[in-house]
């Protein structure tokens, strides 16, 4: 098969069941050698699941795995050749780093002082040379996580599993280490499944993204597609802040197609030239807006002035802010138009704009996503 | 008049005293010199831990508790990790009714599990015998060993051997280098426990023991039965001596492992 050639990993069919309960639903999925994978989902939408069984932790129902082109089904995890870093890290706490770093390599016949480099070498990759003689507990939060990363390397291993390994570091670190994890992996450019519940870590560590909802796959694609082309509503709602609206097709071409919600009047929105026929005329669909591809102007400025420096493809319609949630750099407004509640964030030029006041509410065709029902 | 507080300090004082004292007695006279043991003591001695010594029959009931005593708590507590790891870590039909069973010679009263397993060695047309003592001894002391280390192990997060398993080692080579290093202590203080009980039981031994032979606890019985020696006393203490200094001596070892893996 030559996409098993080009994957290192692949899912076939593949199905978990728990008794009656599916906890995955038929998945077919192919990861690229090298690349960056994560599954991105709310808590209990099969993304540990599916991690697990690629894992060998978790038998599968029905279909077939395989790694590097070879079928693992049957093969137990201490045979898969894999690197898993756990939520909790789980560094054994009476063992120092530097044998838990060594604790792979006992397995696979390399000798003492080649051991000792691999582990010199790894500890060096994630910053933390001088911890070997150390145990787990005098290391903190963040030192523990990245000699879980060490040690999960070390043996090369043909896959490297992520379990939510930022989630039990606070903020700050968890975005230094978002940073120095993607450059581990770049470096040694090893195939890594990444498994999280927050976009941001998805989106920011990504080559492409598998986004999963209640055992289903939702849509895969790099970041830029899953965040600016939603596929469902659910994806949609998950990243980032969008609006979501009840839309009738007016009328769909090649070029686009033209769209109508109750109180906001009409829309010119993009639609990929391979979907145009997806669309009838009349049919029933929704819409996705980007919270902050709604850009807002005080009217006090004068609408007409406003709508007459917009580019063709710019839809409008009036709106007041209901709530400013200010954030410095940005705030984010929540608005009342046409009896629609709607939420736009925008960046501040020099004041927010006040709670209560009238403003217009610009559009641009290729921001608005038509949404399959 | 005395407070609320006082009054329960005082009863609290008198509790004990109820609790240790005899055995605070027990320990004292066992140092008397005088051939009776009795208060008032007459002078300081050790000459009933000698004659103790010198007592061939103590010396050989002390080698047998000792010997059943090592014995099942090495059998125990094999049985009671391996039970522990069942219960705990895998999930099979029946697994309830396994669980109790395991716990019920607790439940059960001594007597009773004693004269249940005569009757079911009666029954299988088996003498008496030290392997029937041994059994019994493992089968009372199975449930402590089971209770102590299934409480460690649910404590012990399963991702440890999952990691162990990802970096390549197999379930035997799991279990040894990170699974029984991280419930050793409870192991440890379930074997002490096993010994304990299995040293200063009677009920069951009575009923098990084979003609002839004797543990400590029988032996005192039997003593005890014709007069009341001093040198009962004395035994008394050195038994007291080994089964609170046992765990004591555990508790610090235990203790001094996880300081020798640096706790932070």
């Amino acid at each position: 098969m030559t996409e098993a050639t080009t994957h290192a990993v692949t899912l076939q069919k593949v199905v978990k069941r728990y008794g009656d309960f599916t906890a995955v639903h038929q998945t077919d999925l192919g990861i690229e050698d090298g690349s960056f994978l994560t599954l991105l989902g709310p808590s209990g939408c099969g993304k540990t699941t599916t991690l697990r069984m690629i894992a060998g932790l978790t038998s599968i129902t029905e279909g077939d795995i395989l790694i590097k082109g070879t079928r693992v089904n049957d093969l137990p995890i201490h045979k898969r050749n894999l690197g898993i870093v756990f939520q909790n890290y789980a560094l054994f706490p009476h063992k120092t780093v530097q044998e838990n770093v060594a604790f792979g390599l006992k397995y696979r016949k390399v000798s003492a002082d080649e051991a000792r480099r691999r582990v010199g070498e790894a500890l060096e990759l994630v910053q933390l040379p001088q911890t070997a003689d150390r145990f787990p507990s005098q290391l903190s939060g963040g030192q523990q996580q990245r000699i879980a990363l060490a040690r999960a390397i070390v043996i090369q291993p043909d896959v490297l599993l992520l379990d939510e390994p930022l989630s039990a570091l606070d903020a700050n670190l968890r975005e230094d280490m978002r940073v120095e994890l993607k450059r581990i992996q770049h470096s040694l450019g090893i195939t890594t499944v990444f498994v999280t519940h927050d976009q941001s870590e998805a989106l920011a560590m990504s080559d492409r993204i598998v986004v999963m909802s209640a055992g289903h796959v939702e849509q895969v694609g790099s970041p830029e597609e899953v965040y600016n082309r939603p596929s469902s509503e659910f994806v949609a709602r998950f990243l980032g802040a969008s609006n979501i609206l009840e839309a009738r097709i007016v009328s769909a071409d090649r070029t686009g197609a033209k769209v109508e919600t109750q109180g906001l009047g009409t829309f010119q929105a993009a639609i990929d030239q391979d979907e145009t026929r997806r669309f009838a005329e009349g049919q029933k669909v929704k819409l996705s807006i980007r919270a902050e591809k709604l850009a807002l102007t005080a009217t006090g400025k004068g609408a007409a002035e406003v709508a007459s420096g917009d580019a063709p493809d710019i839809a409008r319609f009036d709106g007041r802010v209901t709530t400013v949630d200010y954030q410095g750099q940005v705030a984010r407004y929540f608005l009342e138009a046409g009896g629609h509640q709607l939420q736009a964030i925008n960046t501040i030029d020099e004041h927010p704009l006040s709670e209560g006041e009238a403003v217009s509410v610009g559009v641009r065709a290729r921001d608005v996503v038509v949404l399959p029902q | 008049m005395p407070s609320g507080w006082s009054l329960i300090r005082l009863g609290t004082i008198l509790v004990y005293l109820f609790m240790f004292a005899p055995v605070a007695v027990v320990v004292l006279l066992s140092f008397n010199s005088s051939q009776f043991g009795s208060f008032p003591m007459e002078g300081v001695s050790f000459r009933w831990f000698v004659e103790l010594w010198n007592n061939d029959a103590i010396v050989r009931a002390f080698q047998t508790s000792l010997v059943l005593g090592a014995l099942t708590s090495v059998i125990s507590t094999t049985l009671g990790v391996l039970g522990s790891l069942a219960m705990v870590r895998y999930s099979f039909p029946g697994k309830n009714l396994i669980a109790t069973a395991l716990i019920a010679p607790i439940l059960v009263p001594e007597v009773v599990l004693a004269v249940a397993l005569l009757l079911f060695l009666g029954a299988l047309g088996q003498p008496k015998s030290f392997v029937l003592l041994l059994a019994g001894h493992v089968i009372f002391t199975l449930p402590f060993v089971v209770l102590v280390v299934q409480a460690r192990l649910v404590g012990v997060r399963r991702e440890y051997e999952e990691a162990a398993m990802s970096l390549g080692a197999g379930p035997v080579q799991t279990f040894f280098q990170v699974t029984l290093p991280l419930i050793l202590p409870a192991v440890l203080a379930g074997g002490l426990f096993a010994f304990t009980i299995s040293f200063d039981d009677i009920t069951g031994t009575l009923f098990w023991k084979p003609g002839g032979v004797e543990t400590v606890p029988t032996q005192i019985f039997a003593m005890l039965r014709n007069s009341i020696s001093p040198e009962i006393n004395a035994l008394g203490t050195v038994m007291i001596v080994m089964t609170v200094a046992l765990p004591l001596l555990g508790a610090a070892a235990a203790r001094r492992l996880s300081r020798g893996r640096g706790g932070g």
